[in-house]
């Protein structure tokens, strides 16, 4: 069983697919990221994700572009982050409430879309996804697709607008002490807002990748549970993009690997198992790492200004 | 006045039934130091907050140079030259100095931070005013004292013309305080103007030209500095003449309480005590000075039975006492907490439940079943005895004012649940901040409820910032420090200057 684990470990088929995996996680990460980075909470994440899956693929169904697609999923996901903005930051809801009210929202809203869309259907309808990118001729990358370059290219992006713009010290700022971002005259509604609506547009793209470039169609629960791993991850890596992305591989990695390890029949174990392995790999690392972690100070507080 | 600056005209502010502020006018020169003078809720604070932006008025104007300051923007305050140093830290912990100062000083879609031109503007500002700052330094890492400093540099980047201090002396030692003096003066020598809010009668008398006295959302006074006397100031402040405690003569009596080289062990540095020693003596006033954050608040919880020593040990009359809340209550302490809405009282319970909060099984309870009549005209005895205002004993603690509120964990703390409170002493009163954000009038009832509890026997400690208060009342002094303590001297062996050495660390490492 050692050597099958080795043998797996070598070839790049195997690095290929971690890749794979984790592209819906690290945009998905970034965006919950940017959220809490400003001091909000996203669990719409779930939700928005399936929307934005939906949304991406009807658009190319339709006869739009990948790239329109792509766009039309940000959208999507701008719309009800910025439903989730008004919801906590001006009204000061409840974060948890409100966020799991977008993700049932959401989700049902795509879920019944498709069904009037596409009443009398039994097997989902297809588009053409994006293509890998053979012409790169680079052993793991050329077996992707450009939405996984874009989502690899947009780790240092964040960071770079989170350090070194004036809107990313802005975004830390509200999400650290917002009383501080106010009495330096920046509209911390504003700026929260801003950043629920970025964050949750990477989210809707996240789901998008799932229709448009891992798979070719829409289905029911293809979401299933990745925007709760992107809201652990983004603890796992200490609200730090470099980091989440490093969590998404290792999430991906061990996903990857739990794959081939039901297919292998290894240990006599049943494949339920190995689908549990990568679940608890997340939460052992969870309890080593986020023990340490430093919160943003003003995470789930909500600011309302003038009052004492 | 040509030199006009800034113009305050009837401002007018209300909290719902409550008027903050009521028809306010005022006026500042340029390079002239305004002290607003005001007890706690006296409309200081809601003032200047209205000045910034921060609140709007309900009535009312405010001019700088001649041209109207729209209401509540706080971007057209600082545009203005209103810099404001808040009473709270407005600095972000896990950002560094650069940054909490650049914030919002270049335009949000600006594809890059110019720091480094940020970094040397910063530094030379520093060096203009004397204020030396790390611009790297994570604000967390910083002293109290350095991030105020901060925090004034955030105002004079941005070019302030007038500078607004919202009890800037509150956490500072005496030496700080007068190198923030020292500031105050370079910078009106540069023509900026300052409004500098206190409570303290003689800083006020030091550092301003014109003094402006606030009372009950009135503007009841404007005096310039020179030829003020404090005693005419107080009265203004007060609106009526205070009888000041009375100490009754106490004699010292038996060690009470032994605290042997206790060390504490916690993640804040107001949680850490390091190898403290400390005997409190029955009819004694022990104080403990020191700027908040050095230990105080572990030294109150292991005398309340809520934090264990990690080494050394606590008795309490001749017996070892283990960190059980119960049983240091059951051996007659008394517990004034320093927060009393958070650790003091149940805000949401009734005033008669709060009253048998520390001794809800005996004698307020028998068989696992309160008795509401006992408890209930316990209650109603406390509240007349201590006089405690504000509603019945039906009414939610978290509606009465914070001196009611005071007056009710007192009287809860001294009469010790007995049924007859005048024949009640308890042997241990632990008081933490005891007269915080009060007003003179609850000051001088806390005082004199502290000098009976002392004449009748008990042993006080007394852990408080206010180093008035503290010569008003104590016997004894030791200082705090980073966790240790100095020896406990007798109060007439310590001078100001000295304490404000000791508290800022100078002597306490020999000491222990």
């Amino acid at each position: 069983m050692l050597d099958a684990l080795a043998a797996m470990l070598v070839h790049a088929d195997f690095w290929s697919a971690v890749l794979r995996i984790a592209t819906p996680l690290i945009l998905g990460t970034l965006g919950v990221l940017l959220c809490e980075r400003a001091g909000v909470l996203n669990l719409g994440i779930e939700g928005i994700m399936v929307a934005g899956a939906f949304t991406g693929w009807l658009a190319v169904h339709a006869g739009a572009g990948l790239w329109t697609g792509v766009l039309v999923a940000a959208a999507t996901g701008a719309l009800f982050g910025a439903l989730h903005g008004v919801l906590t930051v001006p009204l000061a809801l409840s974060q948890h409430v409100s966020g799991l009210g977008i993700t049932m929202f959401a989700s049902s809203v795509a879920y019944y879309a498709y069904r009037v869309s596409f009443p009398n259907v039994t097997t989902p309808p297809t588009i053409r996804p994006f293509v890998e990118m053979r012409w790169l001729e680079l052993p793991v990358l050329s077996a992707q697709t450009p939405l996984t370059l874009l989502a690899l290219a947009l780790v240092p992006l964040v960071a770079w607008v989170l350090a070194r713009t004036p809107a990313g010290l802005a975004v830390r700022m509200v999400g650290e002490n917002p009383a501080a971002a106010e009495g330096q005259g920046l509209s911390v509604s504003a700026v929260r807002i801003g950043a629920i609506v970025a964050g949750s547009a990477l989210m809707g793209v996240a789901g998008a990748f799932l229709t448009l470039s891992a798979f070719n169609a829409f289905f029911f629960n293809m979401v299933n549970g990745r925007g709760w791993i992107c809201v652990a991850l983004v603890v796992f890596a200490g609200w730090r993009p470099g980091k989440a992305l490093a969590g998404a591989l290792l999430f991906a990695f061990f996903d990857a690997m739990q794959l081939r390890l039901q297919q292998a029949d290894a240990g006599g174990l049943p494949y339920q198992a190995w689908l549990m392995l990568p679940y608890l790999l997340s939460i052992v690392a969870l309890v080593a790492v986020a023990r340490r972690a430093s919160y943003p100070q003003a995470l789930m507080r909500p600011y309302r200004k003038g009052e004492r | 006045m040509t030199d006009r600056l800034l113009a305050l005209t009837g401002i007018t502010k209300r909290f719902g039934s409550l008027v903050a502020n009521d028809a306010i006018s005022l006026e500042l020169s340029r390079g002239e130091v305004l002290a607003l003078l005001g007890e706690n809720g006296a409309g200081k604070s809601t003032l200047v907050s209205i000045l910034f932006g921060h609140y709007v008025a309900d009535a009312g104007t405010i001019e700088i140079l001649g041209r109207a300051l729209p209401p509540g923007d706080p971007a057209a305050a600082l545009a203005a030259g209103i810099g404001m140093v808040h009473q709270h830290s407005t600095l972000a912990d896990n950002l560094s100095v650069l940054d909490n100062v650049m914030l919002g000083t270049e335009p949000l879609w600006w594809p890059r931070s110019r720091r480094r031109e940020a970094r040397g503007r910063l530094l030379g500002t520093a060096r203009r005013f004397g204020l030396a700052v790390d611009p790297d330094a994570r604000v967390a890492s910083l002293s109290v004292g350095e991030r105020q400093r901060v925090e004034i540099l955030k105002a004079l980047y941005r070019d302030a013309r007038v500078l607004i201090l919202d009890e800037p002396t509150a956490v500072l030692t005496p030496q700080e305080s007068e190198a923030l003096f020292a500031t105050l003066r370079g910078m009106v020598a540069e023509g900026l103007s300052v409004i500098f809010i206190s409570h303290k009668l003689g800083e006020v008398l030091r550092v301003s030209d014109r003094i402006a006295v606030l009372r009950a959302g009135r503007l009841v006074a404007t005096l310039p500095a020179r030829g003020t006397s404090t005693s005419a100031l107080a009265e203004a402040m007060v609106g009526r003449a205070i009888a000041p405690p009375v100490a009754r003569p106490h004699a010292r009596g038996d060690v009470v309480c032994v605290i042997d080289r206790v060390s504490t062990r916690g993640v804040r540095a107001s949680a850490r005590l390091d190898a403290v020693s400390l005997a409190l003596h029955a009819g004694e006033i022990t104080a403990i000075a020191g700027v908040a954050g050095n230990g105080q608040a572990a030294l109150v919880e292991l005398l309340c039975g809520l934090r264990a020593a990690d080494a050394g040990t606590v008795t309490l009359a001749g017996r070892p006492m283990a960190a059980d809340p119960r049983a240091w209550i059951a051996a007659g302490a008394a517990r004034i907490p320093e927060d009393r809405r958070e650790t003091g009282t149940i805000g949401d319970l009734p005033v008669w439940e709060n009253a048998i909060a520390e001794r809800y099984r005996r004698p307020f309870a028998s068989g696992g079943i309160v008795r509401r009549s006992a408890a209930r005209s316990f209650a109603a005895k406390l509240v007349d005895r201590y006089d405690v205002r504000g509603g019945g004993i039906d009414t939610p603690v978290r509606a009465l004012s914070g001196g009611n509120m005071q007056k009710l964990i007192i009287g809860r703390a001294l009469s010790g649940g007995a049924a007859r409170p005048d024949q009640y002493a308890p042997t241990l009163v632990v008081a933490s901040q005891p007269t915080w954000g009060l007003d003179a009038g609850a000051v001088a009832w806390v005082h004199q409820r502290m000098l009976d509890a002392c004449a009748r026997g008990a042993a006080v400690l007394l852990v408080s910032e206010d180093l008035d208060e503290i010569f008003a009342l104590a016997d004894r002094i030791a200082v705090l420090h980073a966790g240790r303590l100095t020896p406990a001297r007798p109060a007439k062996a310590w001078t100001l200057a000295g304490l404000g050495l000791a508290m800022a660390g100078a002597g306490t490492r020999d000491a222990a």
